[in-house]
C-alpha cells in the first residue's frame, strides 16, 4: 500500500478528518501563544505602570467606541526614525492593563503611544472640534460631538469591578470610590483629588476641556490621551535590569 | 407506501419556537433596563428577530405537508438549495453595500470634509463597517451558499436538517445587521476584523455550530465513498473559525444591560491572541474557504479533473498546518518577544510554498482547456483569481521578513497588499463562482457573457490602480517616514507625509469606483439571468431556426 493510499482514512472518514485538523491547526497556536503566559520575561517589571483611573479608563473606551486604531498605532519599534519622532520604543508593561490593547496596524495619523503631555489640553480640545484649526494638512474626522455630550459614568464601577476579577490590581477601595474619583479627576478643585491621588499615584486632575461645569467625553479623552506613555519615567529606568 | 403520516412537530422545530420564545422573553427584559439607548436598538432587533422566528416556524409547520421533504427521489438526492440561493442573493447584496462603504471611506481620506461631522459617518466607523460587510458579509455569504452547494453535489446527498439551514443563512445574515449598526452607533471592542460586542459573538457562536453540524451531518451522509478535496477545506475553514473565533473573543460582559465587554487577555498576550485570530482570519476564512471554491468551481467550468490529487493533499496539510504559525509578522519589532516575531517570520515564508502549490494546482487544471480562456470570460475570471492568489501569497511571505516589514508596516503598502488578496483573489473567485452558481441554481443561460466581459475589464483596471498607487503611497511613506537631512535631523514631519499621500488616495478611490461600477454590472446581468424579459425568452426558444 502506498503512503498516498493510506490518506483514504481522512478521505473516508469525516470524524478522523476532523480530528486531524484540529490536531495540526492546534499546534502553532499553542506553541506561540502558551509561553506568553508563563515566560517571565514576556512582559519585564518596571517601576510606574499603574491601572487607569476611571476617568482614563472611560476615555479608553471612548477611544475604543470611535475605533481609533483604525488610523493610529500605540506602539513605537526599536527604529531610530520612531525613536527620535515618538519616543522610547514601548515596552510590553505599558499596555499590561489594556484590554483590549490598541497597537493598531496603521499609522494615516501618527502614533499615540507617547502622545501625554507633548500637547496642551487645549491643543487637544480644538484638534478634537476640528484638526484642521491646529494642524492645517490633517485629514483626521471632527469630533465635535465630544465636548457637548457628558460623559456616562454611573456604572463605571462595574467596568472596574470586571477588570479586576480578570486581574487587573484594583482594590475593593478603588471600585466603590469609581464615580467619586471620576468626578475628582475631572474637577480643577484640588482638595477633591487629595484621595484620588493615594489611590492612583501620580494622577493629573484638572479640567480637561475647558468647560469646568460638566464633565465630558472630551474630558475622559483628553485625560486619557494625557496619560498615554507617561507612567515610566524613562530617566530612571534601566534597560538592562531584566537582562538575563 | 400510502400509508398517511400523522403530521407532529419536529424536535427541531418544537425546540427552536421554544428557544427563540426565551430569547425573546430575555430580549424584552434587555430592552426594558439597557444602559445605552444603542443597546436598547439592538435588543429591541432581536426581540424583533425572536418573534418572527418564532411566527415563520409555527406558520411553516402549519402550511407543510404532514412528511418532510424525502431525502431522495427515485433513487436521485433530492438537494435543498433554498438557502442557497438565499447566501447568494444576499453576498450579491452586502458585496454592492461592502464596496460602496469601502469607496467612501477612501474618499474621507482623500477628501476629509465627507465626515460632515457625524458621529456615524466617521471614518473610525465607517473602516470596520467595510471591512466586516466585504470579509464577513459578502466573503461569509459566498462561503455559506456555495459550501451547502458543493457538499450536497460532491456527497451526493441531500443538505442535513429540515429548518437548520435556514437558521444558519438568516442567523448569520441577522449577525451582520447587529455588528455593522453596532459600529455606526459606536458599539465595537476595537479588535481587528473581530470588532462585534460579545452578545452578536454569542449569537454568531450558536449559528456557527450549527453550521459545522450540518456540514458534518450532511458528509456523513454521503453517498460517494470518498470526502472530495473541496470539502475538506471548507471544513478546516469551519473549524478553524470557530476555534479562532472562540479564542480570540473571550470577553466578559460589564453587564447583561450593557453592550460593553473586557476581553480576558490583555496588552501583549492580547496583541498575540489578536493576530493569530487575525491573520488566521486571512489563512481560512478569505484562503482555505475561497481555495475549496477553486477545487469545485474551476474544475466544473473547464470541465477537467484537478491537476494533482497528491499535490491537493500535501497543499491542505501543509497550509493548514503553517498558516497557523504566522500571525506574528503582524508584530514585527513590537513589544512581542523576538522568538515569537521570528517564528511567524520563519513560517510565513514557509506558507509561500503551499500556497504556490495550491495555485499550481489550480491553474494546471486548465491543462488541454486553455483555449477555453478566449471564450469563456468567467474561466478567465476565476483563473484571473488564481493569479492574484499567487501573486498575493508571493508578496505576503516577502512583506513578513523583518526588514521588508519595518518600511512597509503601518503603511498603505499592507493595504494595497490586502486589496489585490482581497479584490483579485476573494473577489474574483466569488465572482467567478457566482456566475456559475446563478444559472445552475434558478436553471437558466446566463444572460450575457459580453457583460462579463465588461465587468472583467473594468474591474481588473480598478484594481490595478488601487494596488499600483498604495504601493507608490506606503513605500513613499514608509521612506519619507524614515529620511533624515545631511545634518541627521528628520526630515519630514508627520503632517507632510500625510499630505505626500492625497493623490494616490484619489487614485485609490478611482480605482474602488472602477471595481464597483463592475460589480454593478454584474448584478444586472445576475438580474436579467433570473427575470429575463418576455422577449429574451421567446428568441432563446426561436434559435434553433437560424
Amino acid at each position: 500500500m502506498s503512503f498516498w493510499q493510506k490518506h483514504a482514512i481522512f478521505e473516508k472518514n469525516s470524524i478522523v478528518l476532523v480530528l486531524g485538523v484540529l490536531i495540526v491547526i492546534a499546534i502553532g497556536g499553542l506553541v506561540e501563544i502558551a509561553p506568553l503566559f508563563y515566560l517571565k520575561n514576556t512582559i519585564e517589571k518596571v517601576e510606574g505602570i499603574r491601572p487607569y483611573t476611571p476617568l482614563e479608563l472611560a476615555g479608553r473606551n471612548i477611544y475604543v467606541r470611535e475605533g481609533c486604531y483604525n488610523c493610529h498605532s500605540q506602539m513605537i519599534r526599536p527604529l531610530r526614525d520612531e525613536v527620535e519622532r515618538y519616543g522610547h520604543y514601548s515596552l510590553a508593561a505599558e499596555s499590561m492593563y489594556d484590554r483590549p490593547f490598541q497597537w493598531g496596524s496603521k499609522r494615516t495619523g501618527p502614533d499615540l503611544a507617547r502622545v501625554g503631555g507633548k500637547y496642551s489640553d487645549d491643543w487637544h480640545r480644538d484638534h478634537l472640534n476640528r484638526p484642521t484649526s491646529v494642524v492645517p494638512g490633517s485629514i483626521m474626522p471632527a469630533y465635535p460631538w465630544l465636548v457637548r455630550t457628558e460623559l456616562d459614568f454611573q456604572h463605571i464601577a462595574n467596568d472596574l469591578r470586571v477588570q479586576a476579577a480578570l486581574g487587573v490590581p484594583y482594590s475593593s477601595d478603588m471600585v466603590a470610590n469609581a464615580v467619586e474619583d471620576t468626578r475628582a479627576q475631572a474637577s480643577s478643585d484640588a482638595f477633591d483629588s487629595v484621595d484620588l491621588a493615594k489611590r492612583y499615584p501620580k494622577t493629573q486632575s484638572r479640567d480637561f476641556d475647558g468647560n469646568p461645569g460638566r464633565i465630558t467625553e472630551a474630558d475622559a479623552l483628553i485625560a486619557y490621551l494625557q496619560v498615554l506613555g507617561t507612567m515610566v519615567d524613562f530617566r530612571r529606568y534601566n534597560n538592562r535590569a531584566n537582562i538575563r | 407506501m400510502s400509508t398517511a403520516v400523522t403530521k407532529s412537530m419536529t424536535l427541531g422545530e418544537g425546540g427552536s419556537a421554544l428557544a427563540f420564545a426565551g430569547l425573546a422573553g430575555l430580549s424584552l427584559i434587555v430592552v426594558a433596563n439597557a444602559h445605552t439607548p444603542e443597546y436598547g436598538f439592538h435588543a429591541l432587533l432581536f426581540l424583533a428577530g425572536s418573534v418572527l422566528a418564532v411566527f415563520a416556524i409555527v406558520n411553516r409547520y402549519y402550511e407543510r405537508p404532514a412528511a418532510l421533504p424525502p431525502i431522495t427521489v427515485d433513487g436521485r438526492p433530492n438537494y435543498n438549495f433554498g438557502p442557497v440561493k438565499f447566501a447568494t442573493v444576499a453576498a450579491m447584496v452586502w458585496g454592492i453595500a461592502g464596496f460602496s462603504v469601502g469607496l467612501w471611506a477612501a474618499l474621507e481620506l482623500a477628501f476629509p470634509a465627507l465626515n460632515f461631522d457625524l458621529p456615524w459617518l466617521t471614518f473610525g466607523r465607517i473602516r470596520p463597517l467595510h471591512t466586516s460587510a466585504v470579509i464577513f458579509a459578502f466573503g461569509g455569504n459566498v462561503l455559506i451558499g456555495t459550501s451547502f452547494y458543493v457538499v450536497q453535489r460532491t456527497c451526493r446527498a441531500r443538505l442535513a436538517g429540515d429548518i437548520a439551514p435556514w437558521f444558519v443563512v438568516l442567523g448569520y445574515n441577522f449577525f451582520i445587521v447587529i455588528a455593522g449598526t453596532g459600529y455606526l452607533l459606536g458599539i465595537t471592542q476595537s479588535k481587528e476584523y473581530a470588532e462585534p460586542e460579545w452578545y452578536a459573538d454569542l449569537w454568531l457562536t450558536v449559528v456557527w455550530i450549527t453550521y459545522f453540524l450540518i456540514y458534518l451531518g450532511t458528509i456523513m451522509r454521503r453517498t460517494e465513498p470518498h470526502i472530495y478535496v473541496a470539502n475538506w477545506f471548507y471544513l478546516a475553514f469551519i473549524l478553524t473559525i470557530a476555534v479562532l473565533h472562540l479564542g480570540n473573543n473571550a470577553a466578559i460582559p460589564v453587564s447583561l444591560f450593557s453592550p460593553k465587554s473586557y476581553i480576558v487577555w490583555s496588552g501583549v498576550q492580547d496583541a498575540m491572541v489578536q493576530w493569530w485570530y487575525g491573520h488566521n482570519a486571512v489563512g481560512f476564512f478569505l484562503t482555505a474557504g475561497f481555495l475549496a471554491i477553486m477545487y469545485y468551481f474551476v474544475p466544473k467550468r473547464a470541465e477537467r479533473p484537478v491537476y494533482s490529487y497528491r499535490l491537493s493533499i500535501i497543499h491542505f496539510w501543509s497550509l493548514i498546518f503553517l498558516y497557523i504559525w504566522a500571525g506574528p509578522h503582524h508584530l514585527h519589532y513590537t513589544a512581542l518577544p523576538d522568538w515569537a516575531q521570528t517564528l511567524g517570520m520563519t513560517f510565513s515564508i514557509m506558507l509561500w510554498m503551499p500556497s504556490w502549490g495550491g495555485m499550481i494546482n489550480g491553474m494546471m487544471t486548465l491543462s488541454g482547456a486553455w483555449d477555453k480562456l478566449r471564450t469563456d470570460p468567467v474561466l478567465r475570471m476565476l483563473v484571473v483569481s488564481i493569479a492574484f492568489y499567487g501573486m498575493a501569497t508571493f508578496e505576503g511571505p516577502l512583506m513578513s521578513i523583518k526588514a521588508v516589514n519595518s518600511l512597509s508596516h503601518y503603511t498603505d503598502w499592507t493595504i494595497g497588499h490586502v486589496h489585490s488578496g482581497a479584490l483579485g483573489w476573494v473577489g474574483y473567485v466569488s465572482f467567478g463562482a457566482i456566475y456559475c452558481l446563478v444559472p445552475w441554481l434558478w436553471n437558466r443561460e446566463l444572460y450575457s457573457l459580453k457583460l462579463v466581459n465588461w465587468h472583467f475589464w473594468i474591474s481588473s483596471l480598478g484594481i490595478v490602480l488601487y494596488i499600483t498607487s498604495m504601493w507608490v503611497s506606503g513605500i513613499l511613506q514608509g521612506l519619507m517616514w524614515r529620511a533624515y537631512t545631511q545634518l541627521g535631523f528628520l526630515e519630514y514631519s508627520f503632517i507632510e507625509t500625510v499630505e505626500a499621500m492625497h493623490p494616490f488616495y484619489v487614485i485609490r478611490a478611482l480605482g474602488g469606483a472602477l471595481f464597483l461600477a463592475g460589480a454593478l454590472i454584474m448584478v444586472f446581468n445576475l438580474w436579467r439571468t433570473v427575470y429575463p424579459r418576455e422577449a429574451t425568452v421567446g428568441r432563446a426558444v426561436l434559435a434553433p431556426a437560424q
